[in-house]
Formats: structure tokens, C-alpha cells, sequence
């Protein structure tokens, strides 16, 4: 873990040092292209499903750390833009209005009007510090659900509750990413046509989060999360910064919502609760946050890891007691919150920390020891 | 003009709920600054166990008056040793860990409880037993009943008590110490850590008591309830200034009041465009509203940003 660790902050801190790295960076890629095949013929297309999903997630986690880590702005209402995206893409390319545009035409437009509403959440909430910006956020969130939940009536907008169905598959030209890809030399089963596109989308996120956190932005918003007052008096304009994380972050979510809603072909408002925004927020405090690796880690860790409860909940039981004694769905929250819970406790910086905020949060540790308040047991 | 007293009664009911639960967060804000996102799950816990003591002791044909007091005096106890045992080791040893660690070891033990208590008493809705007589009283043309009464009344006592104690008392004297400052405070002699850990038991307790409230008045408790409970008293917690006790009272009251009138009047407000079933946006909008022109809530002093 540590070896490996070492290994990837070295790629992504040297990323021009081609004598040492080509290879391994060839290693990683051929890992990459060949994952859907090792997984399909190793666990079966489940689990390549939830692949899928890890990489849909990876994105989401980059772009709330955008506006989290980079920013340092809490913020709980993210699923919401990850909603805009893929309800837009449901509207316009499927049976709802008869609509059926394509994916050049719908994600640019997902990802915008996501992007739009960032700057909407970001407008009136600029003067807010940390936790009442939490909680509006939050409502943000839940205000998004709740109109998707309702605008069925009078004119019927979302669909309801029932969400859309029938939404049409990602497609270039003729070319349905829902049926098997021919190519000529291979035969691409739909899962894993999704996981090349989806692969190239989250590396694509990867690439812009990693320029934007070294851009000149990206320094601003560093010095914003690092103290406010001194970013303003620096000649930063706070504002536009701000809002530039909201709308970025909300960018990245819309993308991933389009692609979501191609993938699955059904958007309803059940996938887009506080318990969505909560779980990618988790990803990207628990993998380290502010850092692109620990993230991509979080987000991958808590794709798999809760379904792999979910796998071994009930066999387990089965064998241990003879019987399956407790739900295996709530076994699994229960031990995912037990793990949210431990992880901080040891681990507060997030498993995966940079090194720099490591260092920071271990001096502000120790500068903070003499006037600790003492944990005496009573 | 009776609905609208009746939804004002509604309201009052609802914002006094709030109020009990929303001061549980006010309070640990106001001394650790942490938001403790599991304390909506200690009112579902404390409604279930109500629930669990009265149906359980139902048989023995007691006056349920007296099931209620024994269902509060035993789950009372059960949520203050939950908010203790929450506090001792999900949060305390996180105090000087970087600010966003005790907001998620917060929402783990609010996931770790909704499922525990799923296990206990599964996924089903659970009804009620009834408390007090059906007798209502007509005020003007409205009704209220004298379940809503008693809950009224209770609430403001409570909430008297808690005043009181907070202005008046020793330990609310402590208490006011640690919020101000817990390093100066501990050199003044004060157990910080006794004191952080009562506010939390003081906080589970008026848990309890708004659970058995909640369960009463609207006849169901399921695993699920503490969530957008616990989110409406934060709101109403931050809208009345949050670290505030006035302000939770005050917030609680008026979040109750806006989204019963609310519900009640969207309808006739939009022409029958939205229904009642957006009653949930009224809290975050007033919310957002609120605090974009009064950033610190209502009752909060205006603070500085940092230098």
C-alpha cells in the first residue's frame, strides 16, 4: 500500500520524467484497457457494472473536490448537478418529448446548464462560512429533488416518481453503444464499450482537475481555502474565484449525470437523494481531500468496497451461523458507517492525504498540543 | 379564517418539536462547533423505544398516561447513554482533527444507528398506541387537541427549564464558559470535558422527549424518521442563529409555523400549480432566504470573518 502510494505520487509528480516512467505508465494503461476483460471473465458482468459505476463516481468525486478541496467549500448538496446532467439528457434523448439528440449536442449542454446552476448555488451563498454554507447547500439539494419528485403536474415535466424510462443509449451516428460493438478485430460487449467511454471521460476529468489545481485559478483557490481575507487583500477577486469552483464542479457533475443517464437508461428521483451527496462527499474526505489520487482511491474504495458487503453479507452468515440472521442490506450500512467512523478516527486526514497537508495538519497537531484540552477519563 | 388558526395550532405543534431538537444541536454548536448529524437518529431512537415500552407494556392495561411517563423515563436514559458513548468515541477524539473528520465520523454514526435500528425494529412503520383521549377543544373555529395541548405545554416547560438552567445554574454558568472559550475555561477550573459530555445528555434527553412527542402526535415511528427530522431542526437551528438557544426556540417555532401555513396556502398562492407536496422547499427556501441577508441567522450575532 505504502510501496504503491510512493509509486503513484511519483508518476503524478514527475510526470516528465519519461526515462523512468514510460514503462510504468505503459504497465498502467494496459491494466486499464484490459480491466473490463479481466473483471468480466473473473467476477462476471456485475461487477463490471459496478466498474462502470466506480468510474461515473471517480468523476463525481473529482468535481466535489474541486469545490471541496480545492475551494475548501462544503458543500452537501452535490448530487444535485449530477441530477441536472442526467435529467437533461433524459429529456432530450428519449420518448418524454420525442426528442432525440445526440451526445455532442446533449452533454455540452448537460454539462453547461449543471455549470449554470453551480453559479445559482453559488450566487447567494458567497458571504457564508463553512457550516451554514453546508446546510444551504444541502437544501439546494434537496429543493432540486423535490421539484424533479413533483413537476409531473400540471404539465408533466420529469415524470414523477417514476422517473423516465426508455432514455436512449450513448450513440455516435448509428453506432448504439447498448448493442455489441463490432470493430472488426473485436467484439465490444455494452459493458464494456461503457467502460472505455467511461474511462476516457473520467481520464479526461483527471487531466483538467490535474491542470486546473496548477493553474493560476487553481493557486487562487488554494489561497482561499487557506485563509479568505488574506486571498482578498492579495488582489485575488474572491468572487469570481468562488463562483468559478461552484460552476466547475457542478461541470464535472453534469457530465457524469449525462453519461449515467446514457448508461442506465432511466433517471428517477431516487438516485439523486442526500445520501448520494453525502456518500461522494465521504469519497472525497475519506480518500484525502484536495489530493487527485486520494480521491480517485476514495471514490474507487467506496464503490466496491459497500458492494462487496453486499456480496459476502449473506453467504457469510450462512456459513458462520447456518443461517442468514441479519438483512444483508442494512449489515452492510451498518458496517459502512462503522468504517466512515474508524477511518477518522485514525485517519482524519483521509487515507490517502498529500504529503503537504499531511505535514500541515501535523504541525497544527503539535502547535495545538500544549493548550490541548486533556481527554481524562471520567 | 378557522384554517388558518388551524394551521397556525399545526404549526405551533410542529415548531415546538422542532425547537426541543433543534436546541440538541444548537447546543453542541455552540460549544464544539461540530454539527452533530447524529442527533436526528437519537430522536428516532427515542421514539422507537417509547414505542417498543408502551406496546410492550400495553397488556397490562395501565392508564396510558402512565405508559408514556414510564416510556419516557426509560428511553430518555437509553438515548443519554447513546449521545454519551457517540460522544466519548466517535467525536472526542476528533476535536483537534482537521475540521471536515468530525462532520463525516458524524454522518457514519447517523448511517451506523438508521441501521442498527432497522435490525431492532425492521423496515416497517410502527402505529402509535394513543396517549390522551381524543378530546379536542374549538378555539375560534379551529380545533386543537389535548394531545397537541399537553405537547404544546410540555415543550414550553421544557424549554423554560433549559433557560433557566442555562442562565441561572452552575452548570449553565460552565456551560456558557466552555462555548465562550474551552482553553480559558479549563484554566478557570472548569471540567471542559464533564461539561461538553452533559451537553450532550442534556441534548439526548430533550431527544427522548421530542421522539415520544413526534410519535404521538403523528402516530408512527419508523427507523427512518430521525433524518429529515434531525435536518429540519438543524435548519430551523440555523435560521434562528445557530450556537443561539433563543434563536433554536425562536427558529424551531417559525420553521414549524412556515411550513404548515405553507403547505396550507401553496395551492391557493400558485394558482394550484404547486401542491402541498413542496411543503419540504418551504424550510431550505426561507433558509436560503434567511441567510442570505442576515449570514449569521436570525439571533446570531454578526460575525467577523477571521483575520
Amino acid at each position: 500500500m505504502k510501496m504503491t502510494a510512493r509509486f503513484f505520487a511519483r508518476l503524478t509528480r514527475h510526470p516528465n520524467d519519461n526515462r523512468v516512467h514510460w514503462l510504468a505508465w505503459a504497465l498502467l494503461g494496459l491494466l486499464l484497457a484490459s480491466l473490463p476483460w479481466l473483471v468480466a471473465a473473473g467476477f462476471g458482468n456485475t461487477w463490471l457494472r459496478i466498474l462502470n459505476f466506480a468510474l461515473l463516481y471517480v468523476m463525481l468525486a473529482l468535481g466535489l473536490n474541486i469545490v471541496v478541496g480545492f475551494a475548501g467549500l462544503l458543500d452537501m448538496g452535490y448530487i444535485a448537478f449530477y441530477a441536472v446532467g442526467a435529467y437533461l439528457w433524459a429529456l432530450l434523448a428519449s420518448p418524454q418529448f420525442g426528442l432525440h439528440w445526440p451526445l455532442w449536442a446533449i452533454l455540452p449542454i448537460g454539462a453547461g446548464v449543471a455549470g449554470l446552476f453551480g453559479v445559482m448555488l453559488g450566487a447567494p451563498t458567497l458571504k457564508l462560512r463553512g457550516d451554514y454554507l453546508a446546510i444551504v447547500t444541502l437544501g439546494f439539494g434537496e429543493i432540486i429533488r423535490i421539484f424533479l419528485n413533483n413537476l409531473n403536474a400540471p404539465v408533466n415535466i420529469t415524470n414523477g416518481p417514476q422517473g423516465i424510462s426508455a432514455i436512449d443509449a450513448v450513440h455516435f451516428g448509428n453506432v448504439s453503444l447498448a448493442r455489441p460493438l463490432d470493430l472488426g478485430f473485436i467484439t465490444l460487449p455494452p459493458l464494456v464499450s461503457y467502460y472505455y467511454l467511461f474511462l476516457v471521460a473520467a481520464l479526461l476529468i483527471i487531466g483538467i482537475a490535474i491542470r486546473l489545481e496548477r493553474s493560476r485559478v487553481g493557486r487562487a483557490w488554494a489561497a482561499i481555502r487557506e485563509d479568505e481575507v488574506a486571498a482578498k487583500a492579495c488582489g485575488i477577486n474572491t468572487r469570481n474565484v468562488k463562483l468559478l469552483a461552484f460552476a466547475m464542479g457542478a461541470t464535472f457533475g453534469g457530465v457524469a449525470g449525462g453519461l449515467f443517464a446514457g448508461f442506465q437508461q432511466f433517471v428517477s428521483p431516487e438516485s439523486f437523494g442526500l445520501l448520494e451527496s453525502v456518500m461522494v462527499l465521504c469519497m472525497v474526505v475519506l480518500g484525502g481531500m484536495g489530493h487527485i489520487p486520494g480521491v480517485i482511491f476514495g471514490a474507487l474504495l467506496l464503490t466496491v468496497l459497500p458492494e462487496f458487503f453486499r456480496q459476502i453479507a449473506g453467504p457469510v452468515q450462512q456459513s458462520l451461523f447456518g443461517s442468514v440472521l441479519v438483512d444483508p442490506e442494512s449489515l452492510r450500512m451498518l458496517l459502512f458507517g462503522l468504517a466512515l467512523v474508524l477511518v477518522m478516527r485514525y485517519r482524519p486526514s483521509g487515507l490517502w492525504p498529500s504529503p503537504q497537508r499531511r505535514r500541515e495538519i501535523e504541525d497544527v497537531q503539535r502547535a495545538d498540543a500544549p493548550q490541548d484540552v486533556p481527554v481524562s477519563p471520567m | 379564517m378557522d384554517i388558518f388558526l388551524q394551521q397556525i395550532i399545526n404549526g405551533v405543534v410542529l415548531g415546538s418539536i422542532y425547537a426541543l431538537v433543534a436546541l440538541g444541536y444548537t447546543m453542541v454548536y455552540g460549544i464544539l462547533g461540530l454539527i452533530n448529524f447524529a442527533h436526528g437518529e437519537v430522536v428516532m431512537i427515542g421514539a422507537l423505544v417509547s414505542y417498543s415500552v408502551m406496546t410492550a407494556l400495553l397488556p397490562s392495561g395501565m392508564p396510558p398516561v402512565l405508559l408514556a411517563l414510564i416510556s419516557v423515563l426509560v428511553a430518555a436514559p437509553v438515548c443519554m447513554a447513546l449521545a454519551w458513548g457517540i460522544e466519548r468515541y466517535a467525536y472526542r477524539p476528533l476535536r483537534h482533527a482537521p475540521k471536515l473528520a468530525p462532520l463525516i465520523s458524524a454522518i457514519g454514526v447517523s448511517i451506523l444507528l438508521q441501521n442498527l435500528a432497522m435490525m431492532i425494529w425492521g423496515r416497517s412503520y410502527h402505529a402509535f398506541p394513543d396517549i390522551l383521549p381524543a378530546i379536542h377543544f374549538d378555539i375560534g373555529g379551529a380545533q386543537i387537541t389535548l394531545l397537541q395541548t399537553v405537547t404544546i405545554g410540555l415543550a414550553a416547560l421544557t424549554m423554560a427549564i433549559l433557560s433557566w438552567m442555562i442562565q441561572r445554574t452552575t452548570l449553565g454558568q460552565a456551560m456558557r464558559a466552555t462555548a465562550e472559550n474551552p482553553a480559558i475555561a479549563e484554566l478557570m477550573g472548569i471540567p471542559v470535558n464533564r461539561i461538553i459530555t452533559l451537553t450532550f445528555i442534556i441534548g439526548a434527553a430533550l431527544a427522548a422527549l421530542a421522539g415520544l412527542m413526534v410519535g404521538a402526535n403523528y402516530s408512527v415511528a419508523h427507523y427512518y424518521m430521525g433524518f429529515m427530522l434531525g435536518l429540519k431542526a438543524f435548519t430551523a437551528a440555523v435560521l434562528g442563529g445557530i450556537g443561539n438557544i433563543t434563536g433554536a426556540m425562536l427558529g424551531g417555532l417559525l420553521l414549524g409555523l412556515i411550513e404548515s401555513l405553507g403547505a396550507g396556502y401553496i395551492e391557493d398562492l400558485t394558482g394550484g400549480f404547486l401542491g402541498s407536496n413542496y411543503q419540504d422547499i418551504f424550510a431550505f427556501l426561507v433558509l436560503i432566504g434567511v441567510l442570505v441577508f442576515r449570514p449569521g441567522g436570525l439571533m446570531g450575532e454578526r460575525v467577523s470573518e477571521r483575520a
